[in-house]
């Protein structure tokens, strides 16, 4: 801290100096920023770049047990994976689960994750501090336990919900949209607090002044939401927004763990816990590396929508 | 600054709108805390108790059954302290590896930049568990199967460009004429880096540990898929799912074992809250 302080203390001393870009000009700075870079590139390419060549490459193969094993030769196979995929009406009703039930988590998210935000800029400290807390605790809860303490709370033998609904011994895990509804609950739980905490921090920014000039000008409430906070929260919006596309698209542990690794009859997959069910379950890998292509082309379009999206914005990169 | 900053806009909700505002508020806290506060209590509960069909929100006799069970489980201590190896690891690397990629695209001009940095953006929305395959391939090859470099590695270059990208704010927010007083000073691009940078940066590099600390302690699907034979190198989330067979929970044990599991994250998570909601802030800001 103390080197820090001093350093301060040179620049408004030495306020005269020249100023001069940093990066420019200085020996060995041609190499200095690759330097920087250097360990996180060497990580992204091996983990990360080298993975998802394999990926692709695995998906062309006949790649089984027999081929892991070195029983058979790999062969290729062109796009006969995915002609196989494309063909299985399986795959299409599980890849319209996974959109749907993408889509309707991060709805659920936002919509909470948003209106809770601007109930905390409501309300005075204590409740604002125990919402707050309530949401972090939330957000800290591992995936597994938050996907078994949310099974034992809808258990029909043993839960509370159930006796305070009195629903009897009614079972959630064996309906098809009952089972992907719970798992949306447990999934809005664990993930609205990313939302709420991030749009709380983003409305704090905006300076009071504005919003008292709107409400003294006589707008409503929903017209300063609407015409002055989320126009200047669009950013923010956008972050979690893609965010949670992102997060509820491959959602593998609440599936895999509330409904018992895909439901009945795997009623519930979706398509991660399908590519890993094809893969370490059935030993089809090329099978599953082609599920894993069409999800890494899938969420590739959203991001290219979010890089227009934050160019039209103007972000400077 | 009072005037600038104010938490809530005064003037603009009227009297009664605050206070059902402040009930809803409670009520909601409540519900949001109320699986956290049934797994605790579920963990204390008596053998008999917790299978009662008439489940109450209290208990008479609170006991550590569940907890003796659990810990009695063989190897639970070493499961615990496999996964805090592995978070604490991939936090404190990702961190350094993070703070040297975000300064060099922030404070310096050099080709392919731009490129770099659309390419960190990208590297985001990559679905990593898609990656489980060749990773479970590559793991194999370099001999790392049942260890724990194959859960530390993934998690080190998944969570490095969504730090980087959320500490590039941090790296800018720091004015470029300090950097020139360092060097005016005679300190040494190292010593400016590590002495000067570091701990300004050092708020954003707390809320970024955040999500890698999450992402790495959560980790399900790389432990169950490299994890395969040696289980002692195994980790928390599997432990837990001892105690959990779909047809005949043991429920006392599986709350016990989630609630051991979740007090480290909660811990964290207090330590560092405030860090945490003004790094959001400052990382969006931008």
């Amino acid at each position: 801290m103390a080197v820090q302080e001093t350093a301060v203390a040179r620049v408004a001393a030495a306020g005269a100096a020249t100023p001069r870009t940093p990066g420019r000009g200085r020996r060995g700075d041609r190499w200095t920023p690759w330097l920087y870079l250097a360990p996180a590139l060497v990580v992204l390419g091996g983990l990360l770049v080298y993975p998802i060549y394999q990926l692709g490459l695995i998906s062309f193969l006949e790649y089984t047990q027999a081929q892991v094993s070195g029983g058979e030769p790999t062969s290729f196979r062109g796009f006969g994976n995915y002609t196989e995929l494309l063909g299985d009406g399986r795959f299409w009703q599980v890849l319209l689960a996974t959109v749907l039930f993408a889509a309707a988590c991060v709805v659920s998210t936002l919509v909470v994750g948003c209106a809770l935000a601007v109930l905390l800029t409501r309300v005075r400290a204590l409740p604002r501090l125990a919402l707050m807390m309530a949401a972090l605790g939330a957000w800290a809860t591992p995936a597994v336990t938050g996907s078994t303490v949310w099974l034992l709370l809808f258990d029909p033998d043993f839960g509370p919900v159930n006796r305070v609904l009195g629903l009897g011994d009614h079972s959630w895990t064996y309906g098809r949209l009952s089972a992907f509804f719970l798992v949306l609950l447990e999934v809005v739980w664990c993930s609205f607090p990313f939302v709420m905490v991030t749009v709380y921090a983003g409305i704090r920014a905006v300076p009071s002044e504005v919003l008292e000039a709107a409400s003294l000008d006589g707008a409503s409430q929903w017209r300063i939401w609407h015409s002055v906070l989320a126009p200047m929260l669009r950013p923010i919006l956008v972050i979690v927004t893609i965010q949670s596309v992102i997060w509820d698209f491959k959602v593998f542990t609440q599936i895999y763990v509330m409904t018992g690794g895909g439901g009945i009859a795997g009623q519930n997959l979706v398509l991660n816990v399908y590519a890993y069910q094809e893969a370490f379950a059935s030993s089809q890998y090329s099978l599953g590396s082609a599920i894993g292509v069409v999800m890494l082309l899938i969420l590739l379009a959203v991001t290219l929508v979010y890089l227009r999206l934050l160019r039209r914005q103007g972000e400077e990169l | 600054m009072n005037l600038v900053r104010r938490n809530r806009p005064r003037g603009l909700v009227r009297r009664p709108w605050r206070l059902a505002a402040e009930v809803s508020a409670l009520l909601i806290a409540a519900v949001v805390a109320f699986p956290l506060y049934w797994m605790v209590l579920s963990a204390f509960k008596p053998a008999g108790e917790i299978e009662s069909t008439r489940p109450r929100p209290w208990t008479l006799a609170p006991s550590l059954d569940s907890f003796r069970r659990v810990f009695g489980q063989q190897e639970f201590g070493r499961y615990f302290v496999n996964s805090l190896v592995v978070a604490c690891t991939v936090v404190i690397v990702s961190a350094l590896i993070a703070f040297l990629a975000a300064t060099a695209v922030t404070r310096f001009r050099f080709r392919f930049r731009t490129t770099l940095l659309i390419m960190f953006l990208v590297a985001q929305m990559v679905p990593v568990e898609a990656l489980t395959i060749p990773l479970f391939f590559l793991m194999r090859d370099f001999g790392q199967l049942n260890t724990l470099g194959s859960l530390i590695l993934p998690h080190i270059a998944f969570s490095l460009p969504f730090a980087i990208w959320m500490l590039r704010g941090f790296v800018k927010a720091v004015p470029e004429s300090l950097e020139e007083a360092a060097y005016i000073d005679g300190a040494s691009r190292a010593r400016f880096l590590w002495q000067i940078l570091f701990p300004l940066v050092f708020p954003g590099l707390v809320a970024t540990s955040v999500f890698s600390f999450i992402s790495a302690w959560n980790d399900f699907l790389f432990a169950k898929s490299f994890i395969i034979s040696d289980t002692s190198q195994s980790t928390l989330p599997m432990a837990l799912l001892v105690f959990y067979k779909p047809d005949e929970p043991d429920w006392g044990g599986v709350m016990a074992a989630s609630t051991v599991m979740t007090i480290p994250v909660l811990i964290f998570f207090v330590l560092v809250q405030r860090r945490l909601v003004s790094g959001l802030g400052g990382a969006v800001k931008d």
